[in-house]
């Protein structure tokens, strides 16, 4: 500005020299951006209003009291044909946090093994784990569900036939029939014990990592808590089985039913073809993350850790592992968050996730298109910004405190 | 309608050309040369394409017949495959001009939807497949089974609604399309496939063993199938309609694919107005005298058509049933040509 | 010392070095390392037997069922068909059937296309690799010659040859229409010639704004004007060429549509989206912050749902999207966030003072983004740019959740077909696409580690 000052500013173009300024120059873009952003919102939103119009149909949130008219098979709550769409939601939302919940843990197991597996001294397990990771991750997800589902769930037994797992119940195409706990009067007597047992243990756990600070004496920490987490409950299941004379717990087996077995809890073959593909799909991501995380740890730590005599196993357990983890963390979290949205692709072999059932089913039989998709959309947004969020605390909780 | 595939203009707003769904439809086929028909994604005995992908079946021929009655030519007929869900987008975005895709004429759809159904080429209704050594001889003995369905369909409303007023249980396995129904029912995943009933009739084919499967006798719903066209193009309305009228009258007069040339020397008024040797019916339609020869020449009239794609003699093996003339104790009738 | 040794005549001294003796039998051979590699403890044992038992599971079926137990030749089902399912092949066989995909081969890569008329796709491919391989090669000359290529004269070329061109533009703001008839084409070029007139008057006025040369600039606005003219010329000529239209592509055809599109589309829109989020303007940087979360934090699949059902409600009244398009939009726009996190990551790898050393020369933004910091960032990238478009390449295969045929959804589709339907059908089907899909992405995912290390050796201190 000074510099202009003191320069003599051209006749007539002195309203114009504010453009050079890269300030004035900022302020007139984004003035300009918001306007296109509005403007495209706005024309955006006129001709859906046309359009719907011009077609007869409404705009509005009360379609979803509407009673679905159609039936799910896997539901975690009560459902039923006359439900609302509401509760068609919630179905699906269920069903799809089950199948990512129970896929994540399957998958992070599974890459770990990989993972680790890659990087043995063993020849056969590491080329075998090389094979699989490159194996699984080169082919696209959703023909590994058509091909667990429509390939390798068909070599079961038909439906009035099953391969019987003897104290895990029966499987056929139809699913696996596995045996229903049936509470007893006396299992919350049970449960309170295992949750004794688990609340003791932790207490324990303080108090021998204080014992072994202050005296260097080791506590034998996992056979006590073993003793205290089973034992507990165990002694507490014949204690109510005595005195309520029947078993606080039992389990239900399937019978042969005249449409295949009948009874026993129910695991649907689509959800474990959707949980196959996707745990071992994403497992094999989960291997490449947790091999770059272990690489990254120097391998001096690795031989500090020998010279103070840990074993091998300790060493992996408790110096290389604990400093792996900070590098594993972030991608493991878009690793999960994939797994998450992959699982709408529930959608090609019929499990009731919420994109087949309330984006497909719901969307198809009232023709609401906008509400439903705008739901669907916010809501997976929602579950990734929630986990990213939380798994951003985690990540600085966990991280290296630097000088 | 322009022909036309969105061209991507970079930075130039206004070189979007538009495809305008504009109101005379029959202009914009003979500007263009052919007739877009919406089809269905592969339904054996009604449009099924096959490895050269050529296409076969009834609703592939009623689009061919409407080709042939505007141009004297069959080929001039081309098909879109559409999904269940895709289906009346297609046809309300002038991606297709007529949708000859085994739809159910509901007052909804013939309503709200802005389309317009022109007849019935095929009277249908909803029903069950069961494998033999079930033992299950009705519909009734389903409790506790498993059903294979379609999503996105009237049939899996129906079946809720069947299994509820007969309060028996079931399971639902509803899938996004018919060939992973099949696949599904054919591995055993399912102990019952419902559908329309010639789509039972045609998915029977793809089974490994078509002859351990049985369709039960109940039909659970009433469906009407037929072209449609958009709403408030009265002319094109007329052309489809009249077409589809035209080798109904021709199988009641005895006009075959074979005999139509001699026919028009035929003494019978109704064959002359039909054939378009008496009066000009054929230009009250925007279209020429021959249409409707033309028409019965490429496809040959209902019933040959109807024998020819899903008849007993095919291996889909349906019998006429309420697709049977008026005049035999069916249900189609076509108003005459006067 | 050496003289001394050699005159002495001392007979137990070695006047030759001893040659090495073999190691030990055990320590040596295919023996030692099976030893050392696989059996060097008990747990070491376990380990080795559990994976080998695994391999055993997995691999001699899938052999059998592909090559051992698999038809080669025949013309029906009979052949891949056991006795009791009416066929030729003894009861219990399992067993690829190859001739049903050779039969269906054709269709697999073309979808419906016409086949008098597949030669064009197979020009486009030619082209494709003609302009590809050379800019995959690092050493390869002329690069910016390839690149024009490539993103100028291939897409042009493609569009022109895969659809049959001779587009038609028409007006959109009705000024055309009211000074030539709609449907001559003058009506489009009036308007053109109108809107090429405004965006010159506005780099004009840009121009003395600033105080720059007016020159350059409207050379440059006007050559980039004229070079979209002549873009839509050639698309709107006739060149005899029947007209397909994309509802009959298919196959590996609509499969590598839809990936190379979506990656040339995804890779501008995410260097400004990139750009965007490291700006220094707080709503620049909210908007593309927005917008890449919005598109990460959503499944794909609802993504190409909402293109394929909600875009034509978007649109004007009248106004469609070709089917095909309306996925590619989807498509492109999902990538475009992906690929903007690659290029950011890219962006902050670039020291400090490279951005410093561009602002203490003088040089403006754009002269900095483009001349300094992009050229490094962008190459810095390619790994992370490989591997979005594996990514890419293998969700494509979502599209058939929306009715459009590509390789998968073509494979699925022939499933239809009575006179192939077998219970080997889609086993068969599926191996081959595992393969299919597998050469291609491993092949990608090779380049992308060849890249990696050629960096990595060129940062190396």
């Amino acid at each position: 500005m000074a510099a202009q000052d003191v320069l003599p500013s051209r006749k007539g173009s002195s309203g114009f020299s504010a453009l050079n300024d890269q300030r004035v120059r900022g302020v007139i873009f984004q003035v300009l951006l918001i306007v296109a952003i509005v403007s495209f919102a706005w024309w955006i939103i006129h001709n859906t209003a046309a359009n719907l119009r011009a077609q007869g149909i409404g705009f509005g949130f009360g379609i979803l009291r509407d009673s679905a008219g159609f039936q799910i098979n896997q539901t975690l709550i009560d459902y039923q044909e006359t439900s609302s769409y509401v509760r068609v939601y919630f179905v699906g939302l269920l069903n799809t946090l089950l199948v990512s919940f129970i896929g994540v843990i399957l998958a992070t197991i599974i890459g770990f093994i990989v993972g680790i597996s890659r990087l043995s001294k063993n020849w056969v397990v590491a080329k075998a784990a090389y094979v699989y990771i490159e194996v699984l991750r080169n082919i696209p997800l959703l023909l590994q569900i058509f091909i667990w589902y429509f390939a390798v769930l068909r070599l079961l037994p038909a439906k009035r036939d099953a391969i019987d797992l003897g104290p895990f119940g029966l499987l056929n195409i139809a699913g696996w029939y596995a045996p229903n706990p049936v509470l007893g009067r006396g299992f919350a007597l049970v449960a309170a014990a295992f949750i004794i047992g688990i609340v003791a243990t932790f207490v324990l756990r303080a108090w021998a990592r204080r014992r072994q600070m202050a005296t260097g004496q080791i506590f034998p920490l996992f056979r006590v808590a073993l003793a205290l987490i089973i034992g507990l409950p165990l002694v507490a299941y014949f204690v109510a089985g005595f005195a309520f004379a029947n078993p606080p717990f039992s389990l239900e087996y399937p019978t042969p039913g005249n449409f295949g077995p009948r009874g026993g809890l129910r695991v649907f073959p689509e959800f474990i073809g959707l949980l196959m593909a996707l745990s071992f799909y994403t497992a094999s991501f989960i291997a490449e993350i947790v091999r770059a995380g272990i690489l990254a740890v120097p391998n001096g730590q690795t031989e500090a850790s020998y010279s103070l005599g840990l074993r091998p196993g300790h060493t992996l357990r408790l110096v290389v592992i604990p400093q792996a983890m900070r590098v594993i963390i972030p991608p493991l979290t878009s690793q999960y968050l994939n797994l998450t949205k992959n699982s709408s692709l529930a959608v090609a072999i019929a499990y009731p996730d919420l994109v087949s059932v309330f984006a497909g089913t719901a969307l198809n039989q009232t023709g609401r298109a906008v509400e439903f998709i705008l739901i669907t959309m916010a809501t997976y947004l929602t579950i990734s910004l929630v986990t990213s969020l939380f798994m951003n605390w985690y990540n600085r909780s966990v991280a290296l405190v630097e000088r | 309608m322009k022909k036309s595939i969105v061209p991507l203009v970079a930075g130039a707003a206004l070189a979007v050309s538009a495809v305008s769904a504009s109101a005379a439809t029959l202009d914009d086929v003979k500007a263009k040369g052919s007739v877009q028909c919406g089809v269905s994604q592969g339904l054996p005995g009604f449009s099924n394409p096959d490895s050269q992908g050529n296409w076969t079946g009834l609703d592939v021929d009623t689009c061919k017949a409407i080709a042939a009655a505007i141009f004297g030519n069959a080929d001039a007929a081309k098909f879109t495959p559409l999904s269940a869900k895709e289906r009346f987008t297609a046809l309300q975005s002038g991606e297709v001009d007529v949708l000859t895709r085994n739809t159910t004429w509901t007052m909804s759809r013939d309503t709200d939807l802005g389309l317009n159904f022109t007849g019935v080429n095929y009277y249908d209704g909803q029903g069950f497949m069961v494998p033999k050594d079930l033992g299950v001889s009705s519909a009734l003995e389903l409790s506790g089974a498993s059903v294979c369905t379609n999503t996105g369909t009237t049939t899996e409303l129906n079946v809720a609604d069947y299994f509820r007023s007969h309060d028996m249980d079931y399971e639902v396995v509803a899938f996004e399309k018919a060939d992973e129904v099949v696949a599904a029912y054919d591995a055993g995943r399912c102990d019952v496939y419902t559908t329309d009933q010639s789509g039972l009739y045609a998915q029977k084919l793809k089974l490994t063993n078509p002859d351990d499967h049985v369709i039960l006798p109940e039909i659970i719903s009433k469906e009407p199938l037929g072209p449609a066209v958009r709403q408030g193009d009265d002319q094109w309305f007329n052309v489809v309609k009249w077409t589809l009228f035209a080798l109904i009258n021709a199988e009641e007069l005895g006009v075959t694919q074979d005999n139509v040339d001699e026919m028009k020397n035929s003494d019978n008024p109704s064959i002359k107005r039909l054939l378009g040797t008496e009066g000009s019916f054929g230009e009250s339609i925007g279209l020429d005298k021959e249409w409707a020869v033309n028409a019965i020449k490429a496809v040959g009239n209902y019933g040959e058509m109807f024998n020819r794609n899903v008849g007993p003699d095919t291996e889909l093996g349906i019998d006429r049933g309420l697709n049977k003339l008026w005049s035999d104790g069916g249900l189609q009738y076509a108003p005459p040509v006067r | 010392m050496s003289d001394i040794q050699s005159e002495t005549d001392l007979v137990y001294v070695r006047d030759e070095m001893l040659s090495q003796s073999p190691p030990p039998h055990r320590e040596s051979g295919p023996v030692g390392w099976l030893r050392k590699n696989l059996f060097s403890s008990l747990s070491n044992t376990v380990l080795t037997l559990i994976a080998l038992y695994v391999i055993w599971i997995v691999v001699p079926p899938l052999i059998d069922f592909a090559l051992v137990q698999a038809v080669w030749s025949g013309d029906s089902r009979d052949v891949c068909t056991t006795i009791n399912q009416g066929g030729i092949q003894p009861n219990g066989w399992f067993g690829a059937c190859w001739p049903y995909v050779k039969d269906y081969f054709a269709q697999f890569i073309y979808g419906r296309y016409p086949v008098e008329e597949r030669w064009r796709v197979n020009i486009v491919f030619v082209l494709f690799v003609i302009g590809v391989v050379p800019l995959l090669v690092p050493t390869a000359p002329f690069k910016s010659i390839n690149l024009i290529y490539m993103a100028v004269v291939f897409p042009v070329a493609a569009l022109l040859l895969l659809t049959g061109g001779h587009m038609e533009f028409e007006s959109m703001i009705g000024i055309g229409r009211e000074l030539a008839p709609l449907g001559s084409g003058l009506d489009f070029w009036i308007e053109y010639a109108l809107l090429t007139l405004v965006v010159l008057g506005i780099a004009y006025a840009w121009a003395r704004g600033t105080g720059a040369p007016a020159g350059g600039l409207l050379k440059l606005v006007l050559t980039m004007m004229l070079a979209l003219a002549a873009v839509i010329f050639v698309l709107s000529l006739d060149l005899g060429l029947e007209f397909v239209p994309t509802s009959i592509w298919g196959g590996l055809l609509v499969t590598l549509v839809i990936a190379i599109t979506g990656i040339a589309a995804s890779l501008p829109l995410g260097v400004v989206l990139a750009l965007g989020r490291r700006s220094d303007m707080p709503i620049v940087r909210f908007a593309c912050v927005v917008f890449i979360e919005f598109w990460r934090g959503v499944p794909l699949i609802t993504v190409l749902f909402m293109s394929s059902v909600m875009l034509p409600l978007f649109l004007p009244e009248g106004v469609s999207f070709d089917k095909l398009l309306r996925a590619l939009i989807g498509v492109a726009l999902f990538s475009a966030a992906y690929m903007a996190e690659v290029i950011r990551g890219g962006l902050q790898a670039i020291p400090k003072g490279q951005y410093e050393g561009a602002d203490a020369v003088g040089l403006a933004y754009w002269q900095k983004m483009r001349l300094i910091i992009l050229p490094q960032a962008l190459t810095l990238v390619i790994p992370g740019i490989v591997n979005t478009f594996i990514g890419l390449f293998k969700d494509t295969t979502l599209v058939l959740i929306i009715g459009l045929f590509d390789f998968l959804g073509q494979i699925q589709s022939s499933f239809t077909d009575p006179s192939w339907s077998t219970p080997v059908q889609a086993t068969t089907a599926y191996f081959f696409a595992a393969c299919v899909y597998w050469i291609f992405c491993f092949s990608m995912s090779r380049y992308s580690i060849f890249t990696e290390n050629r960096l990595r050796t060129g940062h190396a201190r």
